[in-house]
């Protein structure tokens, strides 16, 4: 398979099944089955891609030329088949999580909400597959303006407040930052062309490599660095299948995954490293890690507690791009797919327990575990991911991160990935812990070592809620052992220049 | 075919009268539009024929230039031309349902008849040669705007005011720019602009022609709503059938701005120090303001269709900003957006007018949760909100990426941060229309009538077309570039291949 048209019918499965999800809104079994099929076509479709890639025929496709030298452009390469291959194999996860949530939760305007996440998953791709700057910032605003309606879903003021958070600081940050941190680039080099070994080098001093680089890493609000982090938060208004898939996956992986795009193939890792441009952007990663999860310990709201902890794993990715050297770049794009498994369970156990139960805070989970055996288990071997214990795929992002500090003879680094660590035991750890081994809330004052627990009936929620979470915390533990392959893989991202291609 | 320059102007010109003898409104609405499609279609031809560099003169009468009157057509005024018919003849359509729903049937036949002459004034102030041929086309549009704005009163009587006070601004600033011209007729004797050109270049500066030039800018300044002398704009946008906001915001301003590009550059040229210090430390300044304070203001006005006239006041201040960057990049970015602009805005007002027709009000509050019922409308509105924020694949980007490319290739890059910064004053009002439509709930008891396909298509007309050129600019930034070639160029090359 060599037709690169390949690229486009991906990229279109998507927007093809929000088209038909759009028709069926009299019929809802016919739309839930609509969108699940179309995650399936798209996955495929994408899967052919990476077989295409994985062959080594390069693909690449041209669109049109939007204005002199601007081209809408698609092209593979390692990064984006793997940012392509998460969002859309766990597309299919919260597809079949969607219906069970939906409906047990009972939500309104469901047409609406798949017809938006189909079109989000457009968006992603179009960020995966993207072969220059200007072809990823069409789709990295399309992406923020398809997501809006889903944050907005519910249309409570509340919601209506997340909402506004969410669109103006994404498309503030957007248009005020990364909007002339491009226009900066395409003055400064007369390209936008995503080139192994960067474009910039040589075209800018290195105090301004600097402030080119704030540009970007500010302007990319989706990876939520610190203080453009308030969006996520923000967004956790949205029904929990947004959550799931798009505020631990594809928005904010999008995020951090164009940053790293930008790292490698605009500035180059070269440049990174000589000038020492990114160093600021490291310390400030680290700070982020830590802040957050210290402002995540004290959040009682389970969505809230995960997303503050999503901002500070994401940062982990961002702290890989400022280190610039080879581990880096490899310990953040495992980190991608690691994260994504990982987080993207702990929103689904959420969401089960608000179907099961409508509870939404952590202190109100005591004794749930023993109801929700499966949905607890699942989230406590995710929770270990994140944390980054073996034999879990979480263990061997920290494993190459520190690697890289030690490689780049930052320390202290090392320091602040272990104190991460801690801290995530101790927000995401609790909850497991209250599950399983609290009494029921209401049965308080009961002596736990004397007397046993009264027998618990199990009370799960929907099916199409339980088994996909358990999927992807059994994919946690898959990611362990394939880590051979994947850093092979990781391997191929083109860290120098081409040979024969002065930088 | 050479007589193509005066039909464009002739054409509506005789159709007026003729609007108003017959009094039928389906025969002036019938004229009208036939009269502005066959314009459209000679703004085309001359377009294309200009397209190339070759400029032509046409003299009226047969009187030779300078004495006698000369049309003289380039790229940049075909391009206006068409700009202004081709607005034209998206309004015509649209007019029909959104006219008999606003006025008064008797009044329908004198509406068209000045819409014309307003049109033919637009177009004369645009194909002219000639200086003073310049100001009384420019009454001739601005007289007709006066009663065209007037008429407004039969929805809201505040119409008769905003007419009034937009007469009185447009009155003083047609006696500026004629002042400007009296003292510069002192100094050279002449009034073409071509021969202005080459005699303002001999004679040198003096105190005069100073005069000339403050007076001809705050004349034409006042015309195209310049901050700070905008002051009739917001309320003769918002009072005037919605028909007439859509006419004058697309068309009307951006001919201001053409008047002024062209004695700017083409007059008194390009290396007039007196001039070009008054664009860097005057314009600059005042357009960055206007960018600024007319969105602020914009974010908080109760009226849809106000608002979006405080959001013209700030496009404006971009197409200003542009040409006051003294450079090539920065005209074409004015010269793209001119026409970005106008099918932009053009598409608004008319979402604008379509609610008017649906719910009679334009007042935001109003307009709550009209999404699931007026769902082609909305979207619309949307669509062309997004071309006004500037976001990729709209129109809207690309007059943004040249006017910040501009501002990088000069190093100026403080006013390429103020220009994205101004944008996000305009994502704040519009998404603020996209959630009274979407996020709230209708009213309990509402009163919403079909909008007619004849509003609809044109509107998502200009719409689609505002898309397009945002998919593919290819077509508009070359035409802008060469228009902005040709005024920088200046003297030389415009003036002296044509004829």
């Amino acid at each position: 398979m060599t037709d690169p048209n390949i690229i486009l019918i991906a990229l279109l499965m998507p927007a093809l099944t929000a088209l038909i999800v759009s028709r069926l809104d009299a019929l809802p079994d016919m739309r839930d089955g609509v969108s699940i099929l179309g995650a399936l076509a798209t996955f495929g479709a994408v899967l052919l891609t990476l077989q295409a890639f994985l062959e080594g025929t390069p693909l690449s496709i041209t669109l049109f030329e939007v204005m002199p030298g601007l081209t809408l452009n698609f092209t593979l390469e390692p990064l984006g088949m793997v940012f392509a291959t998460v969002a859309s194999g766990l597309w299919i996860i919260t597809a079949i999580y969607s219906v069970g949530y939906m409906r047990g939760a009972g939500e309104k305007n469901q047409t609406r909400f798949y017809i938006c996440f189909a079109l989000a998953i457009t968006g992603a791709l179009g960020i995966a597959f993207a072969g220059n700057l200007f072809t990823l910032f069409i789709f990295y605003e399309m992406l923020t303006v398809v997501t809006y309606p889903l944050v907005a879903h519910k249309q409570t003021p509340e919601a209506r407040a997340g909402a506004r958070t969410y669109i103006s600081i994404l498309l503030g940050t957007s248009i005020a930052f990364f909007l002339t941190a491009i226009i900066w680039t395409w003055s400064l080099t007369g390209t936008l062309e995503f080139t192994p070994g960067g474009i910039l080098s040589g075209h800018i001093s290195p105090v301004f490599t600097g402030v080119l680089l704030a540009l970007f890493a500010f302007g990319v609000g989706k990876a939520a660095l610190m203080p453009f982090h308030r969006w996520l938060p923000a967004a956790m208004v949205a029904p929990t299948p947004v959550s799931a898939l798009l505020h631990a996956v594809a928005v904010v992986k999008a995020g951090v995954f164009t940053l790293l795009k930008i790292g490698i193939y605009i500035f180059g890792i070269g440049l990174l490293s000589r000038t020492g441009a990114s160093e600021w952007l490291m310390w400030l990663a680290a700070a982020s890690i830590l802040i957050s999860s210290i402002i995540a310990l004290n959040q009682d709201n389970l969505k809230a507690r995960l997303a503050y902890s999503t901002i500070s794993q994401l940062a982990y990715v961002t702290l890989g791009l400022a280190l610039a050297n080879q581990m880096g770049v490899i310990g953040g794009a495992l980190q991608i797919m690691t994260h994504a498994l990982g987080k993207v369970t702990l929103f689904m156990a959420a969401g089960a327990i608000y179907v099961a139960t409508h509870k939404t805070h952590v202190s109100e989970l005591d004794g749930l575990g023993r109801q929700m055996p499966f949905t607890f288990a699942a989230f406590t071997i995710a929770a270990l991911s994140i944390i980054g214990l073996p034999p879990l795929g979480g263990a061997w992002t920290k494993w190459y991160l520190m690697l890289s500090s030690a490689e780049a003879g930052h320390q202290v680094l090392i320091v602040v990935l272990m104190i991460s660590s801690l801290l995530n035991v101790a927000y995401l750890l609790p909850i497991s812990a209250r599950g399983f081994f609290y009494p029921p809330s209401r049965q308080r004052g009961y002596d736990m070592s004397t007397e046993k627990l009264p027998p618990v009936k199990m009370a799960e929620a929907p099916w199409f809620c339980v088994v996909p979470l358990c999927i992807t915390a059994l994919g946690c533990i898959v990611l362990f052992f394939t880590i051979g392959d994947l850093y092979e893989f990781l391997l191929r991202i083109p860290l120098l220049p081409l040979e024969g291609v002065t930088p | 075919m050479s007589n193509l320059p005066a039909l464009q102007i002739i054409l509506p010109l005789m159709a007026a009268p003729i609007c108003a003898m017959v009094g039928r409104p389906k025969f002036a609405w019938g004229l009208a539009t036939l009269v502005a499609w066959a314009s459209f279609a000679i703004s085309i031809l001359l377009f294309l024929s200009v397209r190339d560099g070759t400029v032509i003169s046409y003299d009226m009468g047969g009187w030779a230039p300078p004495l006698g009157i000369e049309y003289r057509v380039d790229v940049l005024n075909a391009f206006v031309l068409m700009i202004v018919s081709g607005m034209t003849s998206f309004v015509m359509p649209y007019a029909l349902k959104s006219v008999a729903s606003e006025l008064h049937e008797s009044q329908h036949a004198y509406f068209y008849t000045a819409f014309l002459l307003c049109m033919t004034g637009l177009m004369g102030v645009a194909i002219t040669g000639d200086a003073f041929n310049v100001f009384v086309f420019l009454e001739i549009s601005s007289l007709s705007t006066y009663a065209l704005v007037a008429m407004g009163a039969a929805r809201d009587k505040r119409a008769l005011t905003a007419a009034f006070n937009y007469l009185i601004m447009g009155t003083i600033g047609a006696t500026f720019f004629v002042i400007g011209l009296g003292m510069m007729y002192m100094v050279t004797g002449t009034l073409n602009m071509a021969d202005l050109a080459q005699k303002i270049a001999a004679n040198g500066d003096s105190r005069t022609l100073r005069m000339g030039f403050s007076f001809v800018l705050v004349g034409i300044g006042l015309k195209l709503a310049m901050f700070p002398l905008h002051l009739w704009l917001p309320n003769a946008y918002s009072y005037a059938p919605s028909a007439v906001t859509t006419f004058l915001a697309s068309t009307a301003t951006k001919v201001a701005i053409y008047v002024m590009a062209r004695f700017m550059f083409s007059i008194f040229g390009f290396d007039y120090d007196f001039q070009a210090n008054t664009m860097q430390f005057i314009m600059l300044p005042l357009a960055l303001v206007a960018m600024f304070a007319a969105s602020t203001v914009a974010i908080f006005q109760e009226d849809l269709k106000r608002m979006l006239a405080y959001s013209s006041v700030a496009q404006v201040g971009y197409m200003l900003l542009g040409m006051s960057f003294l450079t090539q990049l920065g005209l074409t970015a004015t010269v793209v957006h001119m026409f970005n602009h106008a099918l932009i805005k053009g598409g608004l007002f008319m979402a604008a007018g379509c609610f008017i027709y649906a719910v009679n009000s334009s007042r935001i509050d109003d307009l709550k949760g009209l999404g699931r019922i007026m769902p082609w409308t909305s979207a619309a509105f949307v669509l062309g909100g997004l071309g006004l924020i500037g976001v990729p694949m709209t129109a809207g980007f690309i007059s943004k990426w040249y006017l910040m490319q501009a501002a990088f290739e000069l190093d100026w890059w403080p006013i390429a941060l103020l220009i994205v910064a101004s944008s996000l004053l305009a994502v704040i009002y519009v998404w603020r229309m996209v959630e009274v439509l979407y996020l709230r709930d209708l009213p309990e008891k509402n009163d919403v009538r079909a909008v007619p396909l004849t509003m609809l298509v044109p509107m998502w007309g200009l719409l689609l077309l505002s898309v397009y050129f945002g998919v593919s600019a290819d077509i508009t930034v070359s035409a802008a570039s060469r228009a902005a070639n040709a005024l920088i160029g200046a003297s030389n090359i415009f003036w002296q291949s044509g004829g």
